[in-house]
């Protein structure tokens, strides 16, 4: 989309025009991420982690194309594979650290990601599909991360593998054949191993596609605001070349001296030791636990304890776990509040901060052993989950009573100061 | 149409929780390990911290007590014998070390094809000094040593841990309940996770290795330079790791700073 203030694209330079009147590659970047694509100019800084998420996703997908020359993605060589890996290629300590941690800080920016789009309304109208998109690219981001962490064909990557395979055989009658043709075989072993290395290296081409879907749909309707007010003018935007490359640029910065800072001085802070002894089916070990950002849903997973209504427990787990991630899918049509910003809808906002803390308290349980009080705990926090988003964000955003907004964007920025001179880049 | 479906299905799943919160469960009870396993002790090396390098002489002497003390069961499969000049041993010192290793690598009789041995070069892993699991096993009352190759990043405490436990081992306390006390071919050591590990403290008595430079052999100096050994077999690149981040950090705290500034010098007139 554009406003029509956007400044449109005009090759000055001939090769340029040449290039321009057989291919427009330069105007779609012109108009996508260039000083074409006008965005509000009160942007916090929450709005840096789709950009992130992106360079996340660069850098996975290069050392990992680099990673899989000198992977063996066979049972019986691939954890020495990891170890030669290691060792003896040059650097490949520091690609295995950085696809390893990248992971993790994929993860860590994605949730921030999403955690920005529930609290400023993001998913409400008219950007349904940036949210139905986004989702889908979390749930390729979780296959995704499963299956490369199992590669390695350490205990945890087996044991989680079996562990997660193993939901397959909780659906009735059909669950059993089911899990055993994904697998090929009757537990995790080579056949699986290999299946998995091949998926692996194809997801995140997947998502690369769906971001690509994500983006232009966001570009439709532009991006939102921390006060959710609609664009009005020209005076509430700026291009988003010089001014969102500079602040993303000074993000990814900040970005990269956190993810430096674990990968050369931490590298093994956010796994599991158990992870550094090969496979071993004969072996279980003491506690299998999944990585941390699936922690959350494994105590969802185990929180169901007791048959009910004639499914017996196991199958409710694999139910609400699935479901905790579905019904995202439904938010914005189980939020209706015309008003997007949480800066505005006080009874909202408190309810939003108590989910935050029911998703940490659910991790926390999601790595403890299934003894009490853990269990009790997840039980409260997942009861806690569904209803925050099935039963109680349908009936406050009908009964709250929203806070006023402002009447524009440049409104709540210059406070009815006397207008300002043309950002760089925008003819005035 | 979405919003009653919706409800429905939380009020079924907050249903199905809290009947589950209602049933009645025993508290967890307390296992004799979580009463008596204690947390591995506090270990100072030189490779610890962001400015962490190997201390050379310590690896060199953790090597002696690797040779002399535990490469009798623990076989170190994924270091060569030429990794050992990162310890600094010079190259004939290497092909020494490889040539008088007391275990031999398996190879083929060039005559008769059959099943052989040879001894070992700087190109070769360290042997197995079992043949097989099987035979690992039956000399060790059916408990299995690990490989130690990787053994400071497989354990929950590290080098730290493995410091405790080879110094840990005691009398079991008097009143540690029946079920918990070692039975045959087993041994006490708290710092072990279900307390009683089948591997009989390596390291009796002090002097039971000669150093070569000369340091006092006690337990605790034995038992501390063996950990930093096994840190260096298990993160081999570490003072390269080190190094390279600390480089990374510094451009990078640079070049975050310049952007920065831009990001200043654009916004300097929007007010945002």
């Amino acid at each position: 989309m554009s406003f029509p203030w956007a400044e449109h694209y005009s090759p000055k330079h001939p090769a340029m025009k040449w290039i321009d009147e057989r291919l427009p590659l330069p105007r779609l970047v012109y108009n996508a991420v260039g000083a074409g694509y006008p965005v509000p100019r009160n942007l916090n800084y929450f709005w840096n982690f789709g950009v992130l998420a992106g360079a996340a996703l660069a850098i996975q997908i290069i050392t990992g194309i680099v990673l899989a020359m000198h992977y063996a993605a066979n049972g019986d060589i691939a954890f020495a594979s990891v170890e030669h890996i290691m060792r003896d290629v040059n650097s490949g300590w520091l690609l295995r650290y950085a696809h390893a941690n990248g992971a993790s800080f994929f993860f860590i920016v994605v949730y921030l990601h999403i955690f920005r789009g529930l609290y400023y309304g993001s998913y409400k109208a008219p950007r349904e599909m940036v949210w139905l998109l986004g989702v889908v690219i979390f749930l390729l981001m979780m296959a995704t991360a499963f299956m490369g962490y199992v590669l390695p064909w350490g205990q945890m990557s087996f044991w989680g593998a079996q562990v997660i395979t193993g939901f397959f055989s909780a659906i009735p009658i059909v669950g059993e054949p089911i899990r055993v043709w994904l697998l090929g075989g009757f537990a995790p072993d080579s056949a699986a191993l290999n299946r998995f290395f091949s998926l692996h290296y194809l997801l995140p081409f997947v998502i690369a596609g769906v971001i690509i879907l994500h983006i232009w749909a966001l570009h439709i309707p532009g991006s939102s605001n921390p006060t959710g007010v609609d664009v009005k003018g020209p005076q509430d935007t700026v291009p988003f070349h010089p001014y969102y490359t500079a602040k993303d640029g000074f993000g990814l910065g900040v970005f990269l001296i956190a993810f430096s800072a674990v990968l050369f001085f931490a590298p093994n802070m956010l796994g599991h030791a158990d992870n550094y002894i090969p496979a071993n089916p004969l072996s279980t070990p003491a506690h299998i636990v999944p990585e941390w950002y699936f922690w959350p849903f494994y105590a969802i997973l185990r929180a169901f304890t007791v048959n009910f209504l004639w499914i017996p427990a196991k199958l409710w787990g694999v139910i609400a776990m699935f479901a905790s991630i579905a019904l995202l899918f439904f938010l914005p049509w189980l939020d209706k509040s015309p008003v997007r910003s949480a800066s505005y809808r006080p009874l909202y906002k408190k309810f939003f901060w108590l989910l935050v803390i029911d998703v940490l308290i659910l991790g926390l349980c999601g790595v403890k052993p299934a003894e009490e009080p853990w269990v009790r705990l997840s039980q409260f926090a997942a009861a806690y989950y569904f209803a925050h988003f099935l039963i109680i964000l349908p009936i406050i955003s009908r009964l709250e009573k929203p806070l006023p907004l402002p009447n524009s964007i440049s409104e709540s920025v210059l406070h009815g100061e006397k207008a300002e001179a043309a950002p760089i880049g925008q003819t005035a | 149409m979405i919003r009653p479906i919706a409800f429905l299905a939380g009020l079924v799943f907050v249903a199905a929780l809290l009947v589950a919160i209602l049933m009645p469960r025993e508290a967890a009870e307390e296992t004799a390990s979580h009463k008596f396993h204690k947390h591995p002790e506090a270990l100072q090396l030189a490779s610890d911290g962001p400015f962490g390098k190997f201390d050379r002489a310590q690896l060199q002497r953790g090597f002696q007590v690797y040779k002399e003390v535990c490469a009798a069961c623990h076989s170190l499969h994924y270091v060569a014998f030429r990794d050992l000049e990162a310890l600094g041993f010079t190259e004939p010192e290497v092909k020494a070390i490889a040539n008088q290793w007391a275990i031999e690598v398996p190879s083929i009789n060039p005559e008769t094809g059959e099943a052989a041995t040879r001894k070992a070069t700087p190109a070769d892993k360290f042997p197995n000094p079992y043949a097989n699991e099987v035979a690992a096993r039956a000399a060790n009352n059916n408990a299995l040593p690990p490989d130690l190759s990787l053994i400071t990043k497989a354990r929950e405490g590290g080098a730290p841990y493995i410091h405790s436990l080879l110094t840990g081992y005691q009398a079991p306390p008097a009143n540690l309940p029946a079920d918990a006390r070692p039975g045959t071919g087993l041994h006490y050591n708290p710092y072990f996770a279900n307390l009683n590990i089948a591997m009989p403290p390596p390291l009796v008595a002090d002097g039971q290795v000669t150093y070569a430079d000369g340091t006092k052999a006690t337990v605790d100096q034995m038992a501390k330079d063996v950990s930093a050994f096994l840190v260096w077999t298990a993160e081999p690149k570490l003072e390269n790791r080190h190094r390279t981040g600390i480089a990374v950090l510094i451009f990078l705290l640079f070049a975050t700073g310049l952007a920065y500034m831009s990001y200043r010098a654009i916004w300097a007139d929007k007010k945002h």
